[in-house]
Formats: structure tokens, C-alpha cells, sequence
């Protein structure tokens, strides 16, 4: 058993307090809670290089798990892969062992509160960024397990998503261990609960049908169309679509072929902004059937014609805009 | 337990508390921890009746205790997670209390990991994230069907199927087995024998009629006895301690 640390548990950190770790001797000012999960309270903590980010865990193990996800993702070279791991160490508090770690404190909003105030044409970039990270954590061997909105943060500007909570953190052809239904490929019936780079794409695209239906729903009894439908079903999907399905059923090998098909799709649209297929549904999707099919000089005329439809209507949503 | 074997035999009790019958469900806990099997207990609410549960969550703890397991109280919907989740943490445990008793023989008595340098923490985690991904893992499911539990059943094989789902994405072989008490004509009948998925299951509690009794006690004793026959069985044949049974590769 662990010795004492059961009271860790109800262990709470006031603002204002003092922390020096019982190893390095480093000192952190606690700030304030930036948040609390299942496996632990995050605070925000003043030290004298800046601001940083403490977690306090429930259970030793989950602690040092976590760490030691941080520090492989330190060895993926040259890029932010997860908050970076300054520190490890233990608070003694009246005999108490108190393990905790410090990470770079990412300063963002979450994904659900930009998109509710950023246009929508932004999922698609972070749709992109979220796939060229997946690649380069898969090419090093681990799958990310619990990804979902809780589990990133828009930083910025320059905005970029990135991840939080690496406890799902897998490495290939192990178990997942940590998972939320609604992204777990599992729970749909739709693979197994190997780390593979496929479901991580899964739950990547499920970010994506969250963001669409914010307030999730359950699985149906009849099974597997049930996702599909909702994709087709969504307006604000409907220019990742064919993406989306084929991530939804395992058809892509790495995050990178996906990657590759989403942009060549967004290419074929990009005078198509997301934004205006929201507000003209039924309209908008019926011209982007006729557009994938035609790649002649008659498309062009119409797709320039697509293009000055498309600056009246922006146009028109300035005025009725300025209006409001 | 024998790590070295690479066999993890836990228990894992689905019941809303309130044994009426038989043998002391608590004393047959700490009997089965003495064998090296760990019982995990998973303590099913209803929302609605909350006072009718305030007694079993007691026993359910108390049990899982003297058992040297996990226990979750839980309500009806979030059954799924949470059976993966507890066997989980139940096999941690295990594997946690046998580096513990290796820990102390390097660094002297009582010893326990928050003794190491946070460095050597991680190698020594490392080490027991490896023995729960490949250790053979024997479950036994012991649930129960008495009347209060019977609105539950559904949900109760729905997580079941889900806990293959994810053991078997382990790189170990799982086997499971399942008992539910009471029995139609025992106190706690076997309903399927050790296979290594549960995805057969086709409404395989319809078959029992829930009586007035609660026998969590000695269908407790009857998984101990299961798992000893099962163990030395395994011995006859093989002849053999180290034998591992098959593999998951
Ligand atoms: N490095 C960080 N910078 C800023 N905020 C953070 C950081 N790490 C965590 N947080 C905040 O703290 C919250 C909880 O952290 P985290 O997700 O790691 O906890 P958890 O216990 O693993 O949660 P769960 O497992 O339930 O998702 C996050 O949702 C986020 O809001
Ligand atoms: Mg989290």
C-alpha cells in the first residue's frame, strides 16, 4: 500500500501558499485552481522563471505515469508535443507525501468557447494541426488515447490547438486504458481498444461531430450508421464529410494520409467557406456535388461565378451585419 | 501471487450490497486474498432509492477491502467505464503490493515508492505498467441476481461484453467465467465456463428466477473454490509451477 498518501485525496492547495519540493528544492507560489479531473487538481503557480502549471494527483502511480508520458514527449524533437515537464517532486505537509509535477502553463481558451466566438473556417485548421501532431506522436510510437475537447486548449494568437491531461497516453499495440465513451471507437462498435494511430483518428473525428452536436448523444441500439448519419445530417460538417467517414471507419493508415485527403478536399472548396454552408444548407451542398464532378472549362466558369455569388453574399452579411 | 507466473486471478462482484445469506461475504474476501486473488467489488445504485443503498455501499467497500481490491459505487448508466476501470485499478493494486514487498526487500521494511527519487519512480512505474499490459489475467464474475438487481441485468451483461472489448486489447490472454447468485437450483450457478471473450453472451441472465435471498457470502466461497480446483487441475497436468498457461501472442 502507499503509505500515507490516501490523504493526499482531499488535499487542497490555498491560494497564496508556498510549495518547495522536497528533491530539487524548487519554490512555486500557488495562484489559483486552473482545473480538476479524475485524476487530479491543476493549479496555476508562480515560480521565478514565470508561470506554471502544478498538478497534484490522487494516486502516486497515475503522478508518475504521466510523468513519464511528459518525458518521452520531450524526445520527440523540435516540436509541442503536450506541455513541456519542468519539474517533479514531492510537498511534505505534516508527514504527508504530496507528489506532484510542474508543466509550461498553457495559456487558452477551450475549443468550444473560440469556436463559439471565431468563425467556423478555424475547425478546419485545427482539424489540420490536430492531424500533423497525431503524425508525429504516432511516428514515435504512442497514440494519445483520451483525445477530446476537454483535453485540448486553443493557445494563441497565433492560435494552435494543443493537447492537455497526456494521461491516455498509450504506446502502440498496447491497451488504451483511458477513454471517454462518446470518442471511444470501442463503444460504437466500430474497432477494438488497441493503440493504433486509427483510433486516435476516431476520436479526432468525433472532436469534430462534438463540436457539431455540443451536446453529444447516445449510442442507438441499431448500431453503426448511426455516426455517418450524424455527419451527413450536420451543415458544419458537410465540407469534412467524406474525411470524416472514412476516419470514423478505420480507413485511413496514419494521420498523415488524412491529413493529405483533408486538404486536397478543402483545395477543391476554398472559395466554399464553411461559414456560408452553415446558413445556406440545402442549397450550398447541392452545388458542391455538381463542383466534385465537373473539372473542365465550364467548371470554372461556374466556379467563378461561385466565387462572385459567394462576395455578394459575404457582402450582404457585412450590411445586414452593420445593421444589426 | 506468483508474477513471475504471470497469472493475475481477480474477482469481480456486481451487486447492490445487502447479503441476507450464508457465509460472512467479508470473511470470504479476506479467505481469497490469503489465495492471491484479489476481489474487486462494483456496488450498482438506482437513483431513486438511495436509502435502501446507504447499507450495501458499507458492505461493498468492506468487502472489497478484506479482499485487497477496488471498489465503485456507481449508477446503472455509467456501469461500462466503470467495470474496466475498477478490474484496471484492481490489477495495478495487485501488481502495485508486489513491487511494494520487492521495494522492501531492497530498501529495508515498509518501504513503499514514494521512498525512491521521483526518477527512478518512473522506471519503477514503467515496470508495472509492463506487468499489467502482459500478465494472463483469470476473472470471475460473480453477479447478482437477486429481485433488486433484476432491472439492472441488461446494462450488467452490456458492461460485461465491454470489459472484453478492452482486456483484450491487452497483449496478455484474458480468460473469463461467469457465476450469478442465487442460482435457479444452487446458491450461485455458473453460467458461462472459461472462454477468453464474452461476446456470446446472448441475454444470459433470462434464464434465472430471482429469488428472496442474497448469498454474496457463499458464492464468494464458490469462486475460491473454483479458482483452487482450477489451479491445481493445472498443476496435475502439468507437473509443473512455472506453467503459463497459453499465450496471448
Ligand atoms: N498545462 C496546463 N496549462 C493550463 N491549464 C491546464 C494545464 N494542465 C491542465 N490544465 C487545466 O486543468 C484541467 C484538469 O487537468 P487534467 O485534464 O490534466 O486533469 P485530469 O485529472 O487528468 O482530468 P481528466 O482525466 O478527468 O480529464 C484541464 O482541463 C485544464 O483546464
Ligand atoms: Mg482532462
Amino acid at each position: 500500500m502507499m503509505r500515507n498518501t490516501s490523504k493526499a485525496q482531499d488535499f487542497k492547495f490555498q491560494a497564496g501558499e508556498r510549495i518547495v519540493g522536497k528533491w530539487h528544492h524548487h519554490e512555486y507560489t500557488i495562484l489559483s485552481v486552473l482545473g480538476a479531473g479524475a485524476t487530479g487538481t491543476v493549479y496555476l503557480a508562480q515560480h521565478k522563471s514565470g508561470k506554471v502549471a502544478l498538478k497534484v494527483g490522487f494516486e502516486t502511480p497515475s503522478i508518475i505515469s504521466e510523468v513519464n508520458v511528459l518525458k518521452h514527449f520531450a524526445k520527440v524533437q523540435g516540436t509541442v508535443l503536450g506541455p513541456s515537464l519542468i519539474d517533479v517532486d514531492d510537498h511534505v505537509a505534516d508527514g504527508t507525501i504530496i507528489p506532484f509535477y510542474v508543466m509550461e502553463y498553457l495559456d487558452g481558451v477551450s475549443l468550444f468557447s473560440f469556436m463559439k466566438q471565431h468563425q467556423q473556417e478555424w475547425l478546419s485548421v485545427f482539424f489540420l494541426q490536430l492531424l500533423s501532431d497525431l503524425q508525429l506522436l504516432h511516428q514515435a510510437g504512442w497514440v494519445f488515447g483520451d483525445l477530446k475537447p476537454d483535453n485540448v486548449l486553443i493557445v494563441g494568437p497565433p492560435y494552435r490547438i494543443r493537447w492537455l491531461d497526456v494521461g491516455g497516453t498509450t504506446q502502440i499495440g498496447r491497451s488504451i486504458k483511458e477513454y471517454t465513451e462518446f470518442f471511444d471507437r470501442g463503444y460504437w462498435g466500430l474497432g477494438s481498444r488497441v493503440a493504433e494511430p486509427s483510433y486516435d483518428l476516431f476520436a479526432c473525428c468525433m472532436i469534430m461531430v462534438n463540436i457539431a452536436y455540443p451536446k453529444r448523444f447516445e449510442k442507438l441500439k441499431a448500431g453503426n450508421d448511426q455516426l455517418k448519419e450524424a455527419v451527413m445530417h450536420s451543415p458544419l460538417l458537410a465540407p469534412y464529410a467524406p474525411v470524416i467517414k472514412k476516419g470514423l471507419y478505420g480507413n485511413y493508415a496514419s494521420a498523415e494520409a488524412m491529413k493529405q485527403e483533408l486538404l486536397s478536399l478543402l483545395h477543391k472548396k476554398k472559395h466554399v467557406m464553411p461559414q456560408q454552408q452553415a446558413k445556406t444548407t440545402v442549397a450550398s451542398s447541392r452545388i458542391q456535388h455538381k463542383k466534385q464532378s465537373r473539372h473542365n472549362k465550364r467548371g470554372v466558369a461556374f466556379e467563378l461565378l461561385l466565387l462572385g455569388t459567394f462576395f455578394l453574399v459575404v457582402y450582404f452579411f457585412y450590411l445586414w451585419s452593420q445593421s444589426m | 501471487m506468483d508474477l513471475k507466473k504471470g497469472t493475475l486471478r481477480q474477482v469481480l462482484l456486481i451487486t447492490d450490497g445487502c447479503s441476507n445469506h450464508g457465509e460472512d461475504p467479508i470473511a470470504m474476501a479476506a479467505l481469497a486474498k490469503e489465495h492471491g486473488i484479489t476481489v474487486n467489488v462494483i456496488g450498482i445504485l438506482e437513483e431513486r432509492n438511495e436509502e435502501y443503498h446507504r447499507k450495501g455501499l458499507k458492505e461493498v467497500e468492506e468487502i472489497a477491502m478484506a479482499g485487497g481490491g477496488v471498489s465503485q459505487i456507481v449508477y446503472t448508466s455509467q456501469l461500462s467505464q466503470t467495470v474496466q476501470m475498477v478490474t484496471r485499478k484492481g490489477m495495478a493494486q495487485t501488481i502495485q503490493g508486489v513491487i511494494n514487498s520487492e521495494l522492501s526487500q531492497i530498501l529495508g521494511k515498509d518501504a513503499v515508492i514514494e521512498d525512491l527519487a521521483p526518477q527512478q519512480r518512473g522506471e519503477v512505474m514503467e515496470v508495472a505498467d509492463d506487468l499489467g499490459e502482459t500478465m494472463d489475467l483469470e476473472v470471475l464474475i460473480l453477479v447478482d441476481a437477486s429481485g433488486s438487481m433484476e432491472k439492472k441485468l441488461a446494462t450488467v451483461q452490456e458492461s460485461l461484453i465491454d470489459l472484453s472489448i478492452s482486456l483484450n486489447a491487452r497483449m496478455g490472454f484474458n480468460q473469463f467465467s461467469l457465476y450469478a447468485f442465487p442460482g435457479k437450483r444452487e446458491e450461485c450457478e455458473q453460467l458461462i465456463d472459461w472462454t477468453p471473450r464474452l461476446n456470446t453472451l446472448s441475454s444470459i441472465f433470462s434464464k434465472l428466477s430471482s429469488g428472496g435471498i442474497t448469498p454474496t457470502g457463499p458464492a464468494l466461497k464458490v469462486a475460491l473454490a473454483e479458482f483452487t480446483d482450477r489451479l491445481s487441475k493445472r498443476r496435475m497436468i502439468s507437473g509443473d509451477e512455472e506453467y503459463i498457461e497459453g499465450s496471448g501472442f
